[in-house]
């Protein structure tokens, strides 16, 4: 019994509010989103909000329950679920149901279907996270490094097959992870180098960015002239950029979809086909845009109401945000996401064992990268990438993934003065 | 406690940099950027227009000349349409199995989801046979519109008629007609557009992304309310009107007829002249084609457009010049041998034969040309030959006066001018100081350039019957049910003659109907005081003219008949326009010593021989050409003096102390 008390004693309920109060918002911006005249209650269960009041049950069911398990059984059973995972993403390719032009849904009867890269998520950061806790495993060597990285990509390649480039690019975020446990900088560095020379190169005449490279590398070269090492890595760098530079078109033509290239065009103002491939995003920034400082008030929004942003419910769910609530309504939501995000990092930091440490921060990156993404597609920052919204969108399996990834994290800080 | 502990640091800074860019971002689309609010208000508001009735028109005694009736487009939503008995929907709707085709292409090329429209104006017949099968037609609707429609079908050059709204207009308006939109192309539906077509109202609408409405924004607190069109009130006496039109029945011509008291017209033919319904409805382009090509030319509205010589109906006129500059008195004889001379170009009088000795109101009732050519050469050399052109001037303002060679503004589009010529004009024909009285002699009895409409022959008379003022004739006396009249039709226009002067031109006009020219047309109890006239045609046959008043002491209506290539005026126009006195006058038309009937006149047909009148058609063009060029040099002409007068202007500019000097004046007056 004292057990017990001490256990919900230890919860972090900050946490927890967070998690209720979006999980609410949520709630509420979906029954402004797809509300029904003939179905106007909020819990009717005819409709997508009264079955996201289910899911939401369920969740804190699944939480409650998450709770009550034992810390070690998950540390324990984290091969067995990434197994089971990927498993699972085999067996979609072969039977899964097509929606929307990914094969990501296996039908488990009743009515209800289950996406089983929503679960990968977790499992491959309770793998991630037992596999770099483990005594004589550093990020820093080359083989754990190679391994780790292993197990990151293989449900992103299966994921990749389906093709779900959303889910599939959410496992880069566990970069983070690799950083914080000890990885070269130069990997984020370099990243963030090759996106932006990308972008650039799609955006700029090829000559502009190479001189660009040149000027820099001189001026590095210039000022660390004394390190001869330095200077020879400076000058291989460069010329890396440069190769890549040229490469990109190539890349762009032939290694893209169609669909990918037109969602990044549309993006950089490459092309501007409101009517037709950049429809939703326009109107997706009209919902936002016009919400102004307080909003249209709940139920109000035209945009929201009268259905022009497609899949409002879902990925576009922060439309609804924005229309009905304003800019006071961003401010809080993604208030609370920071927060959150900052709240996770805060708990990660204080655990005793690496364990807890690395998945808390598994847990912080995939929820950081589903929030940019997201909103930054809404409001045309990124391009169309299908990524749900944590607790907000509508779904019982991301609502479900998000609420399994968040409360093993706090079962764990729960625990995080026992011996794991 | 870990070595790498500082990283977080790096990424709880990388994470707040990247979400608080979000949220800049999300500032500025929310709060700065007011694009979007405009973007999303033009998403869901559909303005639609409501559009007002149009507003009827009424004769001077209240009844209608034209109204309007429902009649019903067939909409069409291509969402909803299922198949269906095709076949039998062309039968009732009255259209092929391909036209079918190409109208739900169309609308569903205008949209697949909205309503558009499918078949116009279906009349309430068609309506009630389609109504009944309708619910067989899954998507189809029927959509209640109006139309105007002509009771009496009559007065159709007065009325006009309405039409789509041309490229041209939608642009005149700034914006205010849409294609589609109805618009009064002719006549009254032209000249009192703004009044009768009433003020539009506005319903915004919320719809859907695909198009559909979803009620109505705000609660309709931005809506307006259509109000529609006035009412106007002509002055038009229908039962008159289609006396006329009987009468004029197979004849090229006009009446006119204006009560002289109010300047109000009675009675505004033009003939031939068509019956106004065919303007309207589905077989409207047809009908409007096959007139556009009818060589009588129906959509030429005579009573204004139409320009004659006014011929013997001008010598009153005439005279009463001659009268009031002091040149001639009532009393002045004038032997007339049958021809008069001016210098050495001879007027031939009365076919030759001597009137004898003649006063005035002789001259005018036996219409001698020798006394009228006398009295114009009088005037126009009383100061001697040198100043032909200040006598000239002076002589045409007199004419102008009386509303000839310039528009009376009646409320109707496409006025001509008539023409009295200008000194330039005689100028340009024969040299500056080359002409003289009697170069130009037949100004005298209404020939030579002179040019007058039948409506500007009906105001002279009006003038004669007021003794010297007329009011601008008009058509529309009132509008609205609070009969506004508007203000410049009740202020007498003088034209310079002493009331004294026209009791012996009345006397003469008198005696033309009592016993001269127009006898025949003589009304039992009515003495009417006219004139008739011949004025040459070069087209063939003369035309006939009559110009009246009646009766001679307060008058109640003047009148003006031409009868185009019918010879002369007291054949044909005489006796058309005395029925129409009679008519106004009495309520009926009693019987004629003469034996003259309402039916001969009715039944006569004067049309002139279309294969003639088409050859003489394209020699007036090419004359027309002739003198299009002739008026070039007169423009060219006037293009070098207004040179002229600009050098002037600046060198007058360059004096200094000019422009202040006029403004000082202006400052001290």
């Amino acid at each position: 019994m004292n057990n017990q008390r001490s256990f919900f004693f230890n919860v972090d309920w900050i946490t927890v509010l967070i998690y209720l109060a979006l999980c609410i918002i949520g709630w509420f911006n979906i029954h402004a989103a797809v509300f029904d005249d003939k179905h106007p209650s909020i819990v009717d269960t005819a409709t997508n909000y009264g079955k996201q009041f289910i899911y939401i049950n369920v969740a804190i069911v699944v939480a409650i329950i998450i709770l009550l398990l034992e810390s070690r059984f998950l540390t324990a059973l984290a091969p067995a679920f990434y197994a089971i995972t990927v498993l699972l993403l085999v067996v979609v390719l072969v039977v899964g149901r097509n929606v929307g032009g990914n094969q990501a849904w296996i039908n488990i009867g009743g009515g209800f279907r289950l996406q089983p890269s929503e679960f990968a998520k977790f499992a491959t950061c309770l793998l991630l996270a037992r596999y770099l806790s483990s005594v004589n495993i550093k990020v820093t060597e080359l083989k754990s490094f190679v391994f780790a990285a292993g197990i990151i990509l293989l449900p992103m390649l299966l994921i990749k097959l389906q093709p779900d480039d959303g889910s599939t690019l959410v496992f880069c975020s566990l970069i983070f992870v690799l950083y914080r446990e000890g990885l070269s900088p130069y990997f984020l560095i370099v990243t963030g180098l090759f996106i932006t020379l990308f972008i650039g190169s799609l955006l700029m005449n090829h000559w502009y960015l190479i001189g660009a490279l040149v000027a820099v590398t001189a001026l590095l070269v210039y000022v660390f002239k004394r390190n001869r090492k330095f200077t020879m890595q400076m000058i291989i760098g460069m010329v890396i950029c440069i190769a890549f530079v040229f490469s990109v078109p190539p890349i762009y033509q032939h290694v893209l979809k169609e669909h990918q290239r037109t969602r990044i065009d549309e993006m950089l103002g490459l092309s501007n086909d409101l009517r037709g491939k950049g429809y939703n995003v326009n109107q997706s920034k009209i919902a936002i845009g016009s919400g102004k400082m307080w909003g249209k008030g709940y139920l109000k929004g035209t945009q929201t109401k009268y259905a022009f942003v497609p899949e409002q419910s879902t990925d576009f769910i922060f439309c609804t945000v924005g229309e009905e609530w304003g800019f006071a309504g961003s401010i809080v939501v993604l208030g609370l996401y920071l927060f959150l995000l900052l709240r996770l990092i805060y708990i990660s930091e204080r655990q005793r064992s690496p364990f807890s440490r690395i998945y808390g921060y598994g847990v912080a990156s995939i929820l950081f990268f589903h929030v940019v993404i997201n909103i930054a597609m809404t409001i045309g920052f990124m391009p169309v990438i299908g990524i749900p919204l944590p607790f907000i969108s509508y779904g019982g399996s991301s609502l479900l993934s998000f609420t399994i990834l968040l409360f093993i994290l706090i079962k764990l800080d729960s625990n995080r003065m026992g011996i794991v | 406690m870990n070595k790498f502990f500082e990283r977080r640091y790096v990424v709880t800074g990388i994470f707040m940099v990247i979400i608080l860019t979000l949220l800049g971002r999300l500032y500025y689309i929310q709060i700065v950027d007011d694009r979007y609010t405009i973007y999303a208000n033009s998403n869901v508001r559909r303005t639609q227009i409501v559009y007002p009735s149009r507003g009827p028109i009424l004769d001077r005694n209240g009844k209608i000349l034209v109204q309007n009736v429902p009649i019903y487009d067939i909409m069409v939503n291509p969402k909803e349409v299922k198949a269906f008995d095709t076949a039998a929907f062309c039968k009732l709707v009255g259209i092929d199995k391909e036209g079918f085709d190409k109208r739900l292409a169309k609308a569903i090329k205008y949209s697949p989801n909205r309503e558009s429209i499918f078949e116009k104006q279906l009349s309430v017949e068609l309506y009630a046979s389609f109504q009944e099968r309708l619910f067989e037609f899954p998507g189809f609707y029927v959509q209640p519109r109006t139309v105007r429609t002509y009771p009496d079908s009559t007065a159709a050059q007065f009325l006009g008629f309405i039409g789509e709204a041309q490229e041209r207009d939608i642009k005149r308006s700034n914006g205010y007609y849409r294609p589609g939109d109805y618009i009064g192309v002719t006549g009254v539906e032209k000249a009192y557009e703004p009044v009768l077509r009433g003020q539009r109202g506005v319903k915004i609408q919320m719809v859907d992304s695909r198009g559909v409405p979803k009620g109505s924004f705000a609660n309709g607190a931005f809506d307006t309310v259509a109000r529609s069109g006035e009412r106007l009130t002509s002055s038009l006496d229908i039962t008159l009107q289609k006396l006329g039109e009987k009468l004029m029945k197979n004849k090229l011509g006009s009446i006119v007829a204006i009560e002289p008291s109010t300047g109000e017209i009675l009675c505004y033919v033009s003939s031939p002249t068509y019956d106004p319904n065919l303007m309207v409805g589905r077989e409207r382009g047809n009908n409007a084609a096959k007139m556009y090509n009818d060589p009588y030319k129906p959509f030429f509205i005579r009573p204004i457009q139409a320009q004659y010589p006014p011929g013997s109906s001008f010598k009153p006129l005439s005279a009463l010049i001659g009268l009031q500059e002091g040149i001639i008195s009532p009393e002045l004889t004038y032997y007339c041998t049958g021809h008069y001379w001016a210098g050495n170009h001879m007027v031939p009088c009365n076919k030759g034969e001597a009137h004898g000795s003649v006063n005035l109101s002789r001259a005018v009732a036996e219409s001698c040309n020798g006394y009228f050519s006398m009295v114009f050469q009088k005037i126009i050399d009383r100061q001697g030959g040198k100043f032909t052109e200040a006598t000239f001037e002076d002589w045409r303002n007199n004419v102008m006066k009386f509303g000839l060679g310039s528009r009376l503004d009646l409320d109707m589009p496409a006025e001509s001018r008539g023409n009295v010529p200008t000194p330039l004009h005689y100028d340009n024909v024969y040299k500056k100081g080359r002409w003289r009285s009697s170069t130009i002699v037949s100004l005298a009895i209404g020939q030579g350039e002179l040019l007058a409409t039948p409506l500007q022959m009906a105001n002279l008379e009006c003038t004669i019957a007021n003794r010297g003022f007329f009011y601008k004739p008009h058509l529309i006396k009132a509008i609205g049910t609070e009969n506004v009249i508007k203000k410049e039709y009740t202020q007498r226009n003088y034209v310079g003659i002493d009331p004294k002067y026209f009791e012996p031109v009345i006397d003469g006009m008198q005696a033309v109907v009592d016993n001269g020219t127009g006898r025949r047309s003589k009304i039992p109890d009515i003495v009417m005081c006219g004139k008739t006239g011949t004025a040459q045609n070069p087209h063939g046959e003369d035309n006939s003219v009559f110009v009246a008043f009646a009766p001679r002491d307060n008058p109640k209506i003047a009148i003006a008949v031409v009868v185009e290539n019918s010879g002369e005026g007291a054949h044909w126009a005489a006796p058309i326009a005395s029925f129409i006195v009679e008519k106004y006058l009495k309520g009926k038309i009693t019987p004629r010593e003469s034996g003259i009937t309402v039916d001969y006149f009715a039944n006569a047909n004067r049309l002139p021989d279309l294969n003639l009148y088409a050859l003489d058609l394209k020699k007036e063009r090419m004359r027309d050409s002739i003198r299009s060029a002739r008026a070039d040099s007169v423009r060219k002409l006037k293009a070098d003096s207004a040179k002229k007068a600009a050098q002037m202007k600046t060198t007058k500019n360059n004096k200094p102390g000019s422009w202040s000097l006029l403004a000082g004046r202006g400052a001290g007056k």
